[in-house]
């Protein structure tokens, strides 16, 4: 029970961390919604990294690397190590300079005023808050999960699920983006610091990671774990597209917007990579190790090899505290939660006439309200689909995908002046039906996909290598669809653009002012 | 060769490292106890921190350090 006793202290300091976050507020929008854009570079780059960092970061991974090996951390980490930074530098700055400079706080609220519009803005809300509420829903149901299997049963899936969600509602709800900042600060520093302490622990308990490599390079099962034999060129190149999504993603938008300074963004871009290397090296590495001391597990039990292997070989006090710590990974829905309620009550309620009607204050607490109402929706739904936990996990994987493929239109609006409402239209409309299709496509083959370490199968044999099925997605021609997704919606983006009226020369020249001549 | 192409070669560059098939089959151990396709992913990232270092250095965009100033202009009281 003494991991338990440590999580709810945990959780106790959270909450006051968001309690703390509350008394240093003020009572208009953008404090409750952006923190007053007042983020210094040190909380910017851990609450940006912490947003990012989910349970799939910490469990996923090494569940993946368990069965798949190696090259997991280069197929989703050091991919992203590049990628992320990479569009925070050229999307996520002209965010931030945009939304410093016309006040703007959502993606939403930009493309509108970018692009002249209403109902294509509203679409595109619709599709990215659908895109994100599995995410809400996985977190809640990843805190029941793991509390009741670190007290060993003794906390019960509802009450820990219901634990979490109340912690996450009451910080989001008293601290707003602020609280979600610190908390996430707090969350990040933790992980790192424990997790490195740990991973030393349970090298040291092993007999040394030396050993467990030979032992695993010897056996011929395992030796192919320390290659990336079981992944192919094609599935690897096109994952590099998917981190492409964390800049699309409404939470880390609107962090983006949360930074005092440009100059904020300098550290975040350069030591973001290094902060990916510390979390995911790990998480990776652990993942094989426990091939080693763990064998023979499915895909799906394998996602808890890094708390089988903490309980195992480490003091109970700091498995709980890495517990705490895996713990804070799945709560990352509160950055999620925050960033459906900013989109609710500045795309739907403030757009459509609330704040005129009703005040600022009001807006504040028609968000607050959302927040709970979100959070007890999404705490029914894993109560009741409590089994159902893949179709989210599904659900999120597609999300990538769709976000990724979002990415073309953010670049059009913000370093295209003749992009216009009707291609970013064209565009999300590809992105839908795509993701439909995908979806379809998933379920259709789900009777032949091949299992683990079986090479793919074509799902319409007359139509060839076309589509093939692996054991986790369908693939076209071996690729991920993110790929075509991606190339289909830039496309459009361009070409509806080009034979569409462009937006009026007011709106171009306010968003790409002419370049001031130095004196 | 100018700046801007420059850096987006070395973009591209960084890119095309992340793809090593060279190291696809190396079962090979770094230090005796980590991977090599590992141990090279892990350099990859510190690369891509260097990369975007040099980024930060050499492709600031100019603007946002100008909205900056013109804020803090506005921030000043007048007198």
């Amino acid at each position: 029970m003494t991991p338990a006793i440590v999580v709810f202290i945990y959780l106790a300091i959270v909450l006051y961390i968001g309690i703390f976050a509350f008394r240093r507020s003020h009572a208009s929008g953008e404090d409750y919604f952006l923190a007053s854009r007042s983020l210094g570079q040190y909380v910017f780059l851990f609450a940006l990294f912490g947003t990012n960092m989910t349970a799939f970061s910490i469990l996923g991974a090494s569940g993946l690397a368990y069965h798949r090996g190696i090259g997991v951390f280069g197929m989703l980490a050091s991919a992203s190590a590049f990628v992320i930074p990479l569009t925070i530098f050229f999307i996520g700055t002209r965010l931030w300079a945009q939304g410093k400079r016309f006040g703007h706080i959502t993606q939403v609220q930009y493309l509108r005023a970018r692009w002249e519009c209403s109902h294509i803005g509203t679409l595109i809300f619709a599709l990215t808050a659908v895109m994100l509420v599995p995410y809400i829903i996985i977190g809640v149901m990843g805190g029941g999960q793991t509390l009741q299997a670190i007290s060993g049963g003794k906390v019960p899936y509802w009450a820990g699920g219901g634990i979490v969600a109340l912690v996450v509602m009451s910080y989001v709800f008293f601290g707003g983006m602020r609280g979600t900042a610190w908390v996430n600060m707090f969350q990040t520093l933790m992980f790192l610091c424990f997790g490195t302490i740990a991973f030393v622990l349970i090298g040291k308990n092993l007999g040394g990671f030396d050993q467990v490599m030979q032992r695993l390079a010897a056996n011929e099962t395992t030796a192919p774990l320390l290659t990336r034999q079981r992944i192919s060129m094609q599935e690897f190149f096109s994952y590099a597209l998917i981190p492409l999504s964390s800049i699309m993603f409404p939470h880390v938008a609107i962090m983006c917007m949360t930074a005092k300074k440009a100059s904020s963004f300098k550290k975040t871009v350069i030591f973001y990579p290094i902060c990916i290397l510390l979390l995911w090296l790990p998480s990776v590495f652990l993942g094989i190790v426990a091939a080693d001391s763990i064998p023979g597990l499915k895909p799906g039990e394998s996602d808890g090899v890094i708390l089988r292997l903490l309980t195992a070989n480490t003091d109970v006090l700091l498995a709980g505290v890495l517990g705490a710590a895996i713990m804070a990974c799945v709560m990352a829905s509160d950055s999620q939660i925050l960033a459906l309620c900013t989109m609710f009550t500045e795309d739907v309620f403030a757009y459509y006439g609330g704040r005129q009607r009703f005040g600022a204050q009001t807006q504040v607490w028609t968000g607050r309200a959302f927040v709970v109402g979100v959070t007890l929706v999404a705490y029914l739904i894993a109560l009741q689909l409590k089994d159902k936990a893949g179709i989210f996990e599904l659900a999120i994987r597609f999300a990538f995908t769709g976000f990724a493929a979002l990415a073309p239109v953010m670049v059009a609006a913000l370093y295209w002046r003749r992009s216009n409402k009707w291609g970013a239209l064209a565009a999300v409309l590809w992105v839908i039906v795509t993701m439909v299709g995908s979806w379809y496509l998933h379920d259709y083959s789900t009777a032949v996909a091949p299992k683990a370490g079986q090479p793919p199968v074509q799902i319409f044999p007359a139509l060839g290598d076309l589509f093939l099925r692996t054991p986790g997605s369908v693939t076209m021609f071996g690729y991920l669809p993110v790929m075509f997704m991606c190339a289909g919606s830039a496309l459009l983006m361009w070409l509806v653009s080009l034979v569409t009226p462009p937006p009026s020369t007011a709106t171009i020249e306010k968003y790409f002012p002419p370049k001031t001549i130095a004196a | 060769m100018p700046k801007k192409l420059l850096l987006s070669l070395l973009v591209l560059a960084v890119f095309f490292l992340h793809q090593d098939f060279w190291n696809w089959k190396n079962g090979g151990l770094v230090l005796g106890f980590l991977p090599v396709g590992l141990a090279y992913h892990a350099a990859y990232c510190v690369g891509a921190a260097c990369l975007l270092a040099v980024l930060v250095k050499f492709a600031w965009p100019a603007e946002l350090d100008r909205i900056e100033a013109d804020r803090d202009d506005d921030s000043q009281p007048k007198s």
